[in-house]
C-alpha cells in the first residue's frame, strides 16, 4: 500500500507516494532524482547516504520516507549558496579531499552537521564526527585538514555578515 | 639531477572532477537510470562445490512483473578470462553450466520491473545440486586425495611461475648464515565504496551499450563482446565515474554479464548492482599466500641468495591470479641485488571466491615476509638493518638479470632519509617501536596477456578555436585522479592552463584504446602518448608561428602560458589563441589534432620503471590486550619527477590507510569456504579517527622512460606498510609477526610464546 507524502527537502516541498517500507534514500534517489545521495551498503554502516535531517547527519538508508515527514531534510544539492559552492564543498576541492567521490557528499554533509552546531571543533572531534563515514580512497587525511580549512572560512564569513549587518 | 621549471607539474593543481564530486552532480553506474529500464538480481550457490543438475526457473518467471530468468544455458557458455591469449587460463563461466565452485558463485539472474520483484523471484527458483567434496586451502587443495575443482587440472595447480637467475645454489654456498622462514599472508576485499554495477542495453540493431564500473573500459568491451558473440566494434562501453577499484573491477564481473545477456534477450536496458554482501562473498579479493623464504647471507651483511617457493590460494578460477602469482615472486626479489634468486609460486585452486590482483599486486605479501626476514636475520648477526638494505640495495644502471633494467632509483636516497628520520625520534617509550621496510614498483606490466593489437596507451588532442582542448584517453580515472594528471601533463605540453582542457575519458565509442587502470601503468604510459599527442599538435602550430612571424628557421618556438615566442627571446611572439585562429584559416577549416601512443619496448619482462621507497611504522602495543596503536607513518619515496601534486599526496595517504587495514584489521575469515564477516561492522577497515598520520618525504629523480620523468606512484606505496608494521612489532616487543593480519590474538599468542621460550631457558 502506497501513501501520498510530503517531504520537505532542500527547502523545497515534494509530494510523493511511498510504500511504508521506502527508505529515505530510495526516496530522494528514485523519486526526486537527487543521485548526490549515495548508497555504500543500505545498512547503515558506510555513511555514504547520508543527509541532514532537522539539522543533525543521519544514514538516510535507515530511515523510512514517512518517517522524514514533517522534518528538513538537506542533501548535497541543497547546500551549495546563491554565491557557488559552499565553504566545506570548496575545501574538499582545494585541498584535495576527494577521490573516486563516492563517500564525498556524505562526508560533506557530516562535515556540516558538525560544523553548524560546532563552529569551532578540535580535529579529534572532527575525525569522532567522520567516524561513521567510511572512506577508501583517501586515509581521511585531506578530508579532516579541509573540514578545518571549511571552518576557519565559515567563521570568517560568519564575522563579516555580523559587521555587515546581514 | 634538476630539471627545467615547469609551468604545470607539480603545482597545486585541484581535481578536474572535484566540482562534479563535490556537488553530487558526478553520474556513476550506480546512478544511471535509462527509460524502460528493469533491474535484475542474481541467485547465488549455497555451496562451495556442487553439481547443477537442474534449474526450474518456472515459477520465478510466472511471479508477475518478471521479464525473464536466465541460467548457464541462456548464454554461450563461453569459459572466459582475461588473460585471453592463453585458453587453458580461461575457465570461468560466469553463469556455468556443469557446476559451481565457490559460495555466492552466480547460478541464475533475474530481471523485472522492480529491485524488490526480481529479488523475490530469487526464492522462486528451484536448483537441483549435488553437492561435492570441496576443499578451501592450497596446502590441503595441492595434495593427490583432494576433490578435483576443475576436470584435467591435476592437483589443482591452476598456474605455476618459476623465477631464477644466476647459480642459487654456490650463491647460498658462499653464505655465512642461511635462515628460513614460513608466513602466512591472508587475503583482503577491494571494498570499493561503489560496489559491481553495471547497465546494459541491447538494441534491435545489433549494438550493446554497456554502462559499467570499471578500471578499463577497453578490458570490458572485449572481453563482453567475447562471451556474446559480438564484435568488439559493436559494444560500446561507459565508465562515466567510478567509485573506486583498486584492482578488483577490470576482469568481466557478473553483473556485466548478466544485465549484458539479459537484456540482449529482451531488447531493454537491465540494471544490476551488487549488494555489499555480494561484494563481499563473490567479487574477488587480494590473493591469500604462504610463503617459505630462505636466505643466505654474509657475514658483513651482502646478500648472496634467495629461494622462496609461494603457494596461493587462487580460489575457484584464474583471472588477474595469474599476474599476481608472477609479481609476487618478481617483487619478493626488490629491491635487492642477489647474485642467485629462485622462486616457484604456485597458484592452487580452492572452492572459495576467486583471487585476482589488489593494489600492489601480490608484492605486499611478498615484502611481508622478505622485509621482516631481512630485520631477524639483521638482528641474528647483530647487523645495522639501514646499512644492510643500502649495500644491497638497487642502484641506477642495474640490471636485474633476465628481467629488468633499471634506469633510475633513488633508493638510497630514500633509506638515508627515513634513517635520519628514525633517529631524529630518539629512544622511546616502552611497548613502543619503529619499523621499517623498503620495496619498489612498476610502472605499468609490459606483458600483453590480453592480446591486445591496440598500442598500450593511446591519446588524441584536438584544439577548438577558441585554444580550449579536447583530450580524449583510453587511460581510465577511477578515483585516483588520472584525467588530472593527464590534464596536466597535456596543459604542460601545449603551454596553455589545465582549465583549458577538458578531458574525455571512459567511452570505447570516443576514446582510443587503452589498457586502463591497473599495475600502477597510466602515469607513465598514458602520460607518454598525451605528450606526445599534444607535442604534435602543438608542432602544426608552431609550423605556422614561424610562417607568421617570418622568422629564421634556426630559432626555438615555444608555446607557455598561452604565449606562442622565440626561446631565446621570449618577449617576441603572439599569443597561443591568435596562432590557433590563424592556423584553422590556413588548414581550410581542419582542426588541429594531435596522435599519440604508447607501447613498451627493450625494457625487459615487467615494466619500463620503477619506483623505489621505504617507509617508516610508529607503533605501540598493548601488553595486556595486544591492541596495536599506530602512531605515525613516513615515507620516502621516489616516483620520478612528480606530475600531479595533490593527486600524490592523496594516493600516498589513501595507500596507507588501505596497507595498514591490511596489516592489522582486515581479515576474511572462513568456515566451510563460507565468508564469516560479508559487511563493513564485521569487516574493520580503518576510519577516521584511528587512522594516523602518512608523512611524505619525496625524493627526486628523472626517469628517461616516463612523461618528463614521471615514474608509478600510489599502488607500490600498499607494499611495504604490513612489513614494516610487523618490524615495529619486533623491535618494540621482540616478537616475529608471521601471519597477517596482526590482530591482538595473534600479538598476544607471541608474546605468550615469548614468555615460555624464556622461561624454558
Amino acid at each position: 500500500m502506497k501513501k501520498l507524502i510530503s517531504l520537505s527537502v532542500n527547502g523545497k516541498e515534494y509530494e510523493l507516494a511511498a510504500a511504508s517500507n521506502k527508505t529515505l534514500t530510495q526516496a530522494l534517489r528514485d523519486d526526486l532524482g537527487l543521485l548526490g545521495t549515495k548508497e555504500g551498503c543500505g545498512v547503515g554502516d558506510c555513511g555514504a547516504c547520508t543527509v541532514i535531517m532537522d539539522g543533525k547527519p543521519v544514514n538516510s538508508c535507515l530511515i523510512l520516507a514517512v518517517q522524514a515527514v514533517g522534518s528538513e531534510i538537506t542533501t548535497i544539492e541543497g547546500i551549495a549558496g546563491t554565491g557557488g559552492l559552499h565553504p566545506i564543498q570548496k575545501a574538499f576541492v582545494d585541498l584535495g579531499a576527494i577521490q573516486c567521490g563516492f563517500c564525498t557528499p556524505g562526508m560533506i554533509l557530516s562535515a556540516k552537521g558538525l560544523l553548524d552546531s560546532k563552529p569551532e571543533p578540535t580535529e579529534r572531534e572532527i575525525r569522532e564526527a567522520l567516524s561513521g563515514n567510511l572512506c577508501r580512497c583517501t586515509g581521511y587525511q585531506k578530508i579532516v585538514e579541509a573540514v578545518q580549512e571549511a571552518a576557519k572560512t565559515m567563521k570568517k564569513e560568519q564575522r563579516r555578515d555580523y559587521h555587515e549587518g546581514v | 639531477m634538476s630539471h627545467a621549471k615547469y609551468n604545470v607539474i607539480n603545482t597545486h593543481v585541484h581535481n578536474i572532477d572535484g566540482v562534479a564530486k563535490v556537488t553530487g552532480r558526478a553520474t556513476y553506474t550506480f546512478d544511471v537510470k535509462l527509460p524502460g529500464m528493469l533491474y535484475g538480481k542474481i541467485l547465488r550457490s549455497p555451496h562451495a562445490h556442487a553439481k547443477i543438475k537442474n534449474i526450474d526457473t518456472s515459477a520465478a518467471m510466472a511471479l508477475p512483473g518478471v521479464k525473464i530468468v536466465v541460467t548457464g544455458k541462456d548464454t554461450l557458455g563461453v569459459k572466459q578470462g582475461i588473460w585471453r591469449r592463453y585458453e587453458e587460463l580461461c575457465d570461468e563461466q560466469v553463469l556455468p553450466l556443469e557446476k559451481v565452485r565457490y559460495i555466492g558463485e552466480p547460478v541464475a539472474a533475474v530481471a523485472a520491473i522492480t529491485e524488490e520483484i526480481a529479488e523475490a523471484a530469487l526464492d522462486l527458483i528451484e536448483v537441483d545440486y549435488e553437492v561435492l567434496p570441496a576443499v578451501y586451502e592450497p596446502l590441503e587443495a595441492i595434495k593427490k586425495e583432494a576433490p578435483t575443482i576443475h576436470e584435467g587440472v591435476e592437483r589443482n595447480v591452476n598456474v605455476t611461475r618459476h623465477i631464477e637467475w644466476g647459480d642459487v645454489d654456490e650463491a647460498f654456498e658462499e653464505a655465512d648464515y642461511i635462515r628460513e622462514d614460513w608466513f602466512k599472508c591472508s587475503g583482503q576485499a577491494h571494498m570499493c565504496m561503489e560496489t559491481r554495477a553495471a547497465v546494459s542495453s541491447f538494441t534491435p540493431d545489433g549494438k550493446l551499450t554497456c554502462w559499467a564500473s570499471t578500471q578499463s573500459a577497453y578490458y570490458t568491451q572485449g572481453l563482453l563482446a567475447g562471451v556474446l558473440g559480438l564484435r568488439e566494434g559493436d559494444v560500446r562501453v561507459l565508465a562515466p565515474y567510478v567509485g573506486g577499484g583498486f584492482g578488483g573491477k577490470f576482469e568481466l564481473d557478473a553483473a556485466m554479464f548478466t544485465s549484458a545477456v539479459m537484456s540482449m534477450k529482451l531488447f531493454k536496458p537491465v540494471k544490476v548492482c551488487f549488494t555489499r554482501e555480494e561484494d563481499f562473498i563473490a567479487s574477488k579479493r587480494r590473493t591469500p599466500m604462504f610463503y617459505y623464504v630462505r636466505t643466505g647471507i654474509k657475514k658483513d651483511g651482502t646478500f648472496c641468495a634467495r629461494e622462496s617457493r609461494m603457494f596461493s590460494n587462487g580460489g575457484a578460477y584464474t583471472g588477474m591470479g595469474a599476474t599476481a602469482l608472477y609479481l609476487s615472486g618478481f617483487f619478493h626479489s626488490f629491491p635487492y641485488k642477489w647474485r642467485g634468486y629462485r622462486y616457484d609460486g604456485y597458484r592452487v585452486y580452492t572452492n572459495t571466491l576467486p583471487s585476482t590482483s589488489m593494489r600492489g599486486f601480490g608484492a605486499p605479501q611478498a615484502m611481508f615476509c622478505s622485509e621482516q626476514q631481512i630485520d631477524w636475520i639483521c638482528a641474528d648477526l647483530g647487523l645495522d638493518p639501514f646499512e644492510v638494505r643500502r649495500k644491497n640495495g638497487h642502484t641506477e644502471g642495474y640490471e636485474v638479470p633476465g628481467q629488468a633494467f633499471i634506469q633510475s632509483c633513488g633508493l638510497e636516497q630514500c633509506i638515508n632519509e627515513i634513517e635520519k628520520w628514525v633517529k631524529s625520534k630518539g629512544k622511546l617509550p616502552a611497548n613502543r617501536g619503529i619499523g621499517i621496510s623498503s620495496c619498489g614498483f612498476m610502472s605499468g606490466g609490459i606483458f600483453n596477456w590480453f592480446d591486445s593489437p591496440y598500442s598500450f596507451s593511446s591519446a588524441v588532442v584536438t584544439i577548438n578555436v577558441d585554444g580550449t582542448v579536447e583530450l580524449h584517453v583510453g587511460c581510465q580515472d577511477i578515483g585516483q585522479g588520472s584525467n588530472t594528471t593527464m590534464a596536466i601533463i597535456a596543459a604542460e605540453t601545449l603551454g596553455v592552463k589545465v582549465e583549458d582542457i577538458r578531458v574525455h575519458s571512459g567511452d570505447t565509442a570516443h576514446c582510443p584504446a587503452d589498457l586502463g587502470a591497473w599495475g600502477s601503468r597510466q602515469t607513465l604510459m598514458a602520460g607518454n602518448a598525451v605528450k606526445m599527442a599534444c607535442e604534435d599538435a602543438k608542432k602544426q602550430l608552431l609550423e605556422f608561428a614561424y610562417a607568421e612571424m617570418g622568422i629564421n628557421i634556426v630559432y626555438d618556438l615555444d608555446i607557455k602560458d598561452r604565449w606562442a615566442h622565440i626561446v631565446a627571446r621570449p618577449e617576441r611572439g603572439l599569443p597561443y589563441v591568435d596562432l590557433v585562429k590563424k592556423a584553422l584559416r590556413a588548414k581550410d577549416g581542419q582542426r588541429i589534432m594531435g596522435r599519440g601512443y604508447y607501447t613498451p619496448h627493450r625494457k625487459g619482462m615487467i615494466s619500463p620503471a620503477y619506483s623505489y621507497m621505504m617507509q617508516a611504522v610508529d607503533a605501540e602495543i598493548d601488553p595486556e590486550t595486544g591492541k596495536i596503536k599506530i602512531h605515525e607513518v613516513m615515507t620516502a619515496h621516489d616516483c620520478g619527477q612528480p606530475i600531479n601534486q595533490l593527486g600524490l599526496i592523496g594516493q600516498l595517504e589513501g595507500a596507507a590507510s588501505m596497507a595498514l587495514g591490511y596489516a592489522y584489521l582486515e581479515d576474511m575469515p572462513m568456515e566451510d569456504g563460507k565468508l564469516m564477516n560479508p559487511n563493513l561492522v564485521d569487516y574493520k577497515v580503518i576510519k577516521a579517527p584511528e587512522m594516523p598520520e602518512a608523512g611524505i618525504i619525496e625524493i627526486d629523480t628523472f626517469e628517461p622512460e616516463g612523461p618528463y620523468g614521471a615514474k608509478e606512484a600510489g599502488e607500490g606505496l600498499t607494499n611495504p606498510t604490513a612489513a614494516a608494521l610487523g618490524n615495529a612489532i619486533y623491535n618494540a616487543m621482540g616478537i616475529q609477526m608471521k601471519e597477517l593480519p596482526i590482530t591482538p590474538e595473534r600479538v598476544l599468542k607471541a608474546l605468550r610464546e615469548k614468555k615460555e621460550q624464556e622461561a624454558q631457558k
